[in-house]
């Protein structure tokens, strides 16, 4: 195999003297999808922060398609303009409609036409069910369809990295099945993913590759079957099981 | 490289990533200073080399008029600075009392809405100076019994009246800013309108009206030398008063630094409080 597309080497970010990623190593393949599990506070949201530049690391490493991110004369700008990210709040722009939310980086930002940009955002609301919605304002929305629209909003931009941080979690069970399926056409249609996520199950069926991070530190990381089936961490194994003990409930 | 989860020892990357990121710290401040200078430099030489200079340095900038008139000016500042500090508790009582009114919703209150209304409408829209003349020689003209006739009060009650109306537009945005759903949980939690409002929604709102109001209170420092019309001596009529004896205009520009003197320090209490406000929202700061 060829460079990684991502790669994290011995990243380490602290807030207020408080650890949260202590040398963190992630690489990712073109069309690789990885899924980070792990409790709260274990650093999932933070590492994807630094991977999207918005936090700077206080030591290590990042490098996307071998060039050097965090290098402190890299343009963060320039940077985004190559990595799509999706929030656990959507975080839609509330003034604008669907469709101006969608074209706005493309027009703005990429300087494509705005016609040129209209096109595109309506054929992607089309292959995800949205179509109906163009003109409508995200306040209007459901949360799995304000959720959906920021995956394609993010995904306007035609990033090579697809960032997603708990995209399900505010979510009810009955829309998180429409947002999953978004997802999972992006992995059909090849897209490089690298998603934290709360929902197990979604994982081990949609992941490549399944990380579990502990503390700040990335314990173990294997395919999806294996990780699940036969944990080698003893950590790994507690998680998931107290995981699996929780939906039970 | 350190261990992963190990103690944390900088590696060499990180060490030369700071080294840079101080140099490029030092770059930009020399940078921003050779502006700042050449800039300041061009200033100075365009108004001094212009045909009035010589005659405008005399006129404005005479050190000895300056010194001459700073006791009287600072004095008559003094008053401004009571006017001031009278003035800023009443405005902020009288403008959140007028957005509250505006806010009433029982049909038994609908005059004090109303009166609210056409307060903030009437109020807004006089000029400030125009307001001093007519409090100042209206109000004594109708020798209602108790009705003061100091114009530095008269002149006083005329800004409370104007900036009142503003403060109090200010206080209702920010009570219109707060999203619906805190009113809607305070009311789950069984709290009254009036409760939620007390205690959810109002403290909420003036922490976000915070800087647009220091902002008007700037504005109120300066409008306070509007009262020179009514005859007290303040620092502006001082500086009349010495000018006229002269013809000579610096007085003026002492009366000017000390108004200064007492706005500059507001906006940088301002920038602080925005700063302070801008931390907390960032990830990893303080909830």
């Amino acid at each position: 195999m060829s460079d990684p597309l991502l790669r994290v080497e011995g990243v380490w970010k602290t807030y207020q003297a408080q650890p949260v990623l202590r040398g963190v190593d992630l690489d990712v393949a073109a069309h690789e999808v990885v899924c980070l599990i792990g409790a709260s506070g274990s650093g999932k949201s933070t590492l994807l922060r630094c991977v999207n530049v918005l936090e700077t690391v206080d030591d290590g490493a990042v490098f996307l398609e071998g060039e050097d991110i965090t290098d402190p004369g890299a343009d963060p700008d320039e940077v985004r303009k190559r990595i799509g990210m999706v929030f656990q709040s959507y975080n839609l722009f509330p003034h604008m409609s669907v469709l101006d939310n969608i074209t706005l980086a493309p027009v703005r930002v990429h300087k494509r036409s705005r016609a040129e940009a209209v096109e595109q955002a309506r054929e992607l609301l089309d292959r995800f069910g949205l179509a109906d919605k163009a003109a409508e304002y995200p306040d209007r929305l459901s949360g799995g369809q304000q959720q959906r629209v920021a995956i394609i909003r993010a995904m306007a931009g035609r990033p090579s990295l697809l960032l997603l941080d708990e995209v399900t979690s505010a979510l009810d069970p009955e829309l998180v099945t429409e947002v999953m399926g978004i997802i999972r056409e992006l992995k059909d249609a090849g897209m490089t993913m690298v998603l934290a996520t709360h929902e197990m199950g979604f994982a081990r069926d949609i992941a490549d590759t399944v990380c579990f991070l502990h503390d700040g530190v990335l314990l173990e990381r294997g395919p999806a079957e294996q990780i699940f089936a036969e944990p080698a961490e003893p950590r790994t194994r507690e998680f998931l099981r107290r995981v699996l003990a929780s939906r039970r409930l | 490289m350190t261990a992963t989860g190990g103690t944390w020892v900088k590696s060499e990357r990180q060490l030369e990533r700071e080294r840079r990121r101080r140099r490029a710290g030092v770059r930009s401040a020399s940078l921003a200073s050779a502006s700042t200078i050449l800039c300041a430099v061009v200033v100075v030489a365009v108004v001094v080399s212009s045909p009035g200079w010589p005659r405008v340095h005399e006129t404005f900038f005479n050190w000895d008029e300056f010194a001459g008139a700073f006791p009287d000016v600072l004095r008559g500042f003094w008053l401004n600075v009571r006017i001031f500090l009278i003035a800023e508790p009443v405005i902020l009582a009288a403008g959140l009392l007028v957005a509250l009114a505006r806010g009433l919703r029982n049909p038994l209150f609908f005059p004090l809405r109303a009166l609210a209304v056409a307060y903030t409408d009437v109020f807004r829209g006089i000029p400030t100076i125009l307001l001093v003349y007519l409090v100042g020689f209206g109000l004594p003209a109708l020798r209602l019994q108790g009705v003061p006739d100091d114009p530095a009060v008269l002149g006083g009650f005329a800004l409370v009246l104007s900036y009142g109306a503003y403060v109090a537009e200010v206080f209702r945005a920010g009570i219109d800013s707060i999203h619906p759903s805190q009113q809607a949980a305070a009311r789950s939690l069984g709290l009254t309108r009036a409760q939620s409002l007390r205690f959810v929604v109002l403290p909420q709102a003036v922490r976000r009206v915070v800087p647009p109001l220091l902002n008007d209170f700037a504005s109120l420092q300066k409008d306070t030398a509007l009262v020179a019309v009514l005859g007290p001596l303040e620092a502006l009529r001082q500086a009349q008063i010495h000018s006229a004896d002269t013809f000579n205009y610096t007085p003026f520009l002492a009366s000017a630094v000390l108004f200064i003197a007492l706005t500059v320090p507001m906006a940088r209490f301002t920038d602080h409080l925005a700063i302070r406000a801008e931390r907390r929202r960032a990830p990893g700061g303080g909830t």
